[in-house]
């Protein structure tokens, strides 16, 4: 659809990349049978547990709540950022208000907003879902404002010259014209997303995957807790990893425009 | 002569610079013919062209098409672009069927019209590439083709072979005229090359530096039906024109 596809650079080679991680497995493994650090138990023995875990009910239960968190509030932050980023590219007003919060959002630890969150709107799922929210929406803006902004003015002026009204303006040119560092953001929005539903399940402690930690670090069954671990920073992985896919089908005319 | 296509009246443009890029100009472009606007780096000769182009606002005068003032761009004016201006993430088949899918032109419609004018600019075979595939001429002709595409009488080009090697760029001329003729087109042609301008122009606007202003108009009749183009580049109306220009400009380098 967006042309064939880039030639691949061997830092992506998935062979390369394996083997990287094979060599990190086989160090954990190690450090886990030498016991050096109690906490931390051998690889296959967390692989073990970690299958008990995956598919046990409480696994599914928590799993559901958290995918269903930061589903609602990536939503929200893709439906909010992505206008907010174009009204602030296109009108000097509104570029002027907003952007001095939006840079102080997207670099402050917003992590520690979330106890004041639980207190306006509850210890539960809306906490959860404005965290991720919060986690992520300003870095959405700023990628689709700098996109919008650096879009060629005769661009703009071709379309105006061969009759384009405000909407062909905006979803003809704009939007796919800035849809690389729309991506980028977004890439960052997902993980930081994640982000923000661990740190608000754990904080609020009674939900989700929040609460599978909790219950495992308090029972001391680190066996289950790395592989919650391992669990979580894969669908981490694996998020950014699609949005990064979607990246660079785009990324030859990022170049060109 | 025929009658005007465009009228440039009294136009005056200021930037919020304060820059003043063009004063009290004051040009009558006929209808069916090309006029070339000529004039060394910042002479506002681009500016002149957005202006008739409806894309920017004179601080003073008007321009007339058809009788009509402009106040913005219409569907009986399309323009080439300098930078080509074309989608990067579409097709040549799209970028050329850009207008009439702009004017709501339904697809199957559009893009048999489209192929046709891919073919007359000699890109048949690349509608489905992408501009990131094509050299910088057969970009420019893909911008040729989408501005050809929507028919609109008056073609604007803004120093489209700028951007082009030499070679290139003498092709494009000579396929340019074969192109436009017997269409009845009216064409302004912004060069900053005056072989371009006598080679391809009716008529050639010569503009001053800074402010811009209407130095001079060159007919240089040159005879083009059924010569080669080399036979025109060595006809003595062109070798005239184009020593007769430089002497007007020369003043101006430096």
């Amino acid at each position: 659809m967006w042309g064939e596809a880039p030639e691949t650079d061997p830092g992506r080679s998935p062979l390369l990349t394996a083997a990287a991680l094979a060599v990190w497995c086989l160090v954990w493994e190690a450090v886990g049978r030498a016991g050096v650090v109690s906490i931390v138990p051998p690889l296959s023995r967390v692989v073990a547990s970690g299958a008990a875990v995956v598919t046990s009910a409480k696994f599914a239960g928590a799993a559901w709540i958290s995918l269903r968190a930061f589903a609602l509030g990536m939503a929200l932050a893709i439906a909010v950022g992505i206008p907010v980023g174009i009204l602030m590219a296109r009108s000097e007003t509104v570029g002027r208000i907003l952007r001095v919060w939006v840079n102080v959002f997207v670099s402050a630890p917003v992590s520690a907003l979330v106890p004041l969150l639980m207190a306006v709107v509850g210890i539960g799922q809306t906490t959860v879902v404005v965290t991720v929210f919060l986690f992520s929406v300003f870095v959405i803006v700023l990628d689709t404002e700098v996109g919008v902004r650096q879009v060629g003015r005769s661009l703009v002026e071709m379309a105006s010259c061969f009759g384009a009204g405000r909407g062909d303006l905006y979803r003809k040119i704009l939007l796919p014209a800035a849809l690389p560092e729309i991506l980028a953001g977004l890439r960052l929005g997902v993980i930081r997303g994640v982000k923000g539903v661990v740190i608000g399940q754990l904080l609020i402690a009674i939900l989700g995957v929040g609460e599978l930690f909790e219950t495992y670090s308090q029972n001391f069954l680190f066996e289950e807790f790395w592989a919650l671990v391992v669990v979580v920073f894969a669908f981490a992985y694996a998020v950014s990893e699609a949005v990064a896919h979607l990246e660079r089908r785009v990324e030859h005319y990022a170049r060109t425009r | 002569m025929t009658d005007a296509a465009v009228e440039v009246r009294g136009v005056g443009k200021r930037y919020a610079t304060d820059v003043e890029a063009l004063r009290d100009v004051a040009v009558t472009f006929p209808r069916g013919r090309l006029t070339t606007l000529l004039g060394p780096s910042g002479c506002g000769k681009t500016t002149l062209l957005k202006i008739v182009a409806g894309l920017i606002q004179p601080t003073v005068g008007e321009v007339r098409v058809g009788g009509r003032r402009v106040e913005g761009p219409g569907p009986e004016r399309a323009v080439v672009f300098q930078d080509f201006a074309l989608l990067p993430w579409a097709t040549v088949l799209r970028n050329v069927a850009f207008g009439l899918e702009l004017r709501g032109v339904p697809r199957e419609a559009r893009e048999e019209t489209a192929r046709t004018w891919i073919a007359e600019v000699g890109l048949a075979g690349f509608e489905q590439s992408y501009p990131h595939q094509l050299s910088g001429g057969m970009r420019q002709r893909v911008g040729l083709a989408r501005a050809l595409v929507v028919d609109a009488e008056i073609i604007l080009m803004d120093e489209p072979f700028s951007a082009v090697d030499e070679q290139t760029r003498r092709k494009f001329q000579e396929d340019l005229l074969v192109l436009l003729r017997d269409r009845g087109k009216t064409v302004i042609f912004v060069t900053h090359s005056i072989e371009e301008a006598v080679y391809l122009s009716d008529q050639i606007v010569l503009l001053t530096p800074r402010p811009g202003t209407v130095h001079r108009v060159v007919q240089p009749g040159i005879e083009r039906a059924r010569r080669s183009p080399d036979e025109i580049r060595r006809d003595k109306g062109y070798l005239d024109a184009v020593d007769e220009i430089w002497q007007v400009l020369k003043l101006y380098v430096g």
